[in-house]
């Protein structure tokens, strides 16, 4: 089994990714070139093109999974194995090119300073949500208005994927983490536990290759999905809240 | 009512030989059986006893007895659709950790074979 990391600073950024042959190889490589020297590790959520040779040849640990797990269960794998080999804070970026790379080490900063547990990568922040279409922009604020009684606080940009973690986060997601449209009930279940999370503004770029997963019929199901989930967590919030003997529990 | 009875018992006889085979050709495996065959059983002796019928059709306040077998089967459907939910919900997790914990155990067998850690 390799070493587990020996600094309690290492930091690995993960790339999950689904049939991103045409980028995921620059995803890679700008990412080695925000960060020099931290690894870079793509899990390939069985892919039927070339992603997993793109992403060895640009310089990336692949992990393949066996068989498709939609981007919950892909994330989680990179989470569960981050975890394993003892790195200390973990930072996602999705593998179609959107993210810009060179927003990571200012995540990481954020990570290390402010001791939130998650650091969001918002594209609102800064007024900078132009590339976002006009239902998902329609879903993301009618998620705000959700989340703000449920968080305590307001979050720009509850489904960005650009995200960091430090490693109490890592614990808790490699044992439970939401399976499908992952990032909003991420939040609730940061929240069930009392951890914090740090929202800082990040550039996003339009998509250049491929489909979002979320078309505009799809957005529906989305919706409701996203909202059972939430609800389901809050329901386990206030079941643990009136059990404190099982603090731990999820 | 009585035709309807009838076919009634025909169709839970004929699930119970069905569910039976398939045990025994080992298409379902016997725990998973066990509702199949308490459903048949259910459908059997409800369809072969009238006035059981007539009386629950009475205490619900239905007209017509057909319908209080209307409700028991599809009740009984419904439990059977929620416990396959719950297992099926259960195989889907335990698959997910199973692929992830595959992944994982190659990916160390891969860094061990090529004889220095990855990442």
């Amino acid at each position: 089994m390799p070493t587990p990391p020996a600094s309690s600073d290492t930091l690995l950024v993960i790339v999950p990714a689904f049939n991103e042959e045409a980028a995921v190889g620059d995803v890679v490589r700008a990412i080695h070139a925000a960060v020099p020297g931290t690894p870079v590790l793509v899990i390939d959520d069985c892919s039927t093109d070339a992603t997993q040779g793109v992403a060895r040849q640009a310089g990336a640990q692949v992990l393949p999974l066996p068989h498709h797990l939609g981007l919950g269960g892909c994330v989680q794998a990179g989470y569960k194995l981050a975890f394993e080999l003892g790195y200390a804070y973990v930072i996602r970026v999705d593998g179609d090119g959107q993210h810009d790379a060179s927003d990571i080490p200012r995540v990481f900063e954020a990570l290390r300073e402010s001791g939130c547990e998650m650091v969001i990568g918002s594209r609102f922040m800064d007024g900078n949500g132009a590339h976002t279409g006009a239902v998902r922009g329609l879903g993301i604020r009618f998620f705000r208005m959700v989340l703000r009684p449920i968080l305590g606080k307001a979050v720009y940009d509850p489904t960005s994927g650009f995200v960091g973690v430090n490693r109490n986060a890592l614990q808790v997601f490699s044992k439970s983490f939401p399976l499908e449209y992952p990032e909003i009930e991420a939040l609730v279940v940061l929240q069930r536990k009392r951890f914090r999370f740090l929202e800082i503004p990040c550039k996003m770029r339009p998509r250049t290759t491929g489909r979002s997963s979320i078309t505009a019929v799809r957005s529906i199901y989305y919706i409701v999905h996203v909202l059972l989930g939430v609800f389901v967590n809050v329901l386990k919030f206030d079941q643990r809240a009136r059990h404190p003997a099982n603090p731990g529990k999820s | 009512m009585d035709r309807l009875l009838n076919v009634l018992t025909l169709v839970s006889g004929l699930l119970l030989l069905l569910v039976l085979a398939s045990v025994r050709r080992a298409h379902i495996r016997v725990e998973y059986s066990v509702s199949w065959l308490l459903a048949a059983a259910t459908l059997l002796i409800v369809s072969r006893s009238r006035g059981m019928l007539e009386a629950a059709a009475h205490k619900l306040g239905l007209s017509d007895p057909p319908l209080a077998l209307l409700l028991v089967v599809g009740c009984l459907f419904l439990l059977m659709f929620y416990r396959f939910s719950v297992i099926i919900s259960k195989l889907r997790d335990d698959n997910i950790a199973l692929a992830q914990r595959l992944a994982i155990l190659e990916f160390h067998l891969q860094a061990l074979r090529d004889g220095h850690p990855h990442v």
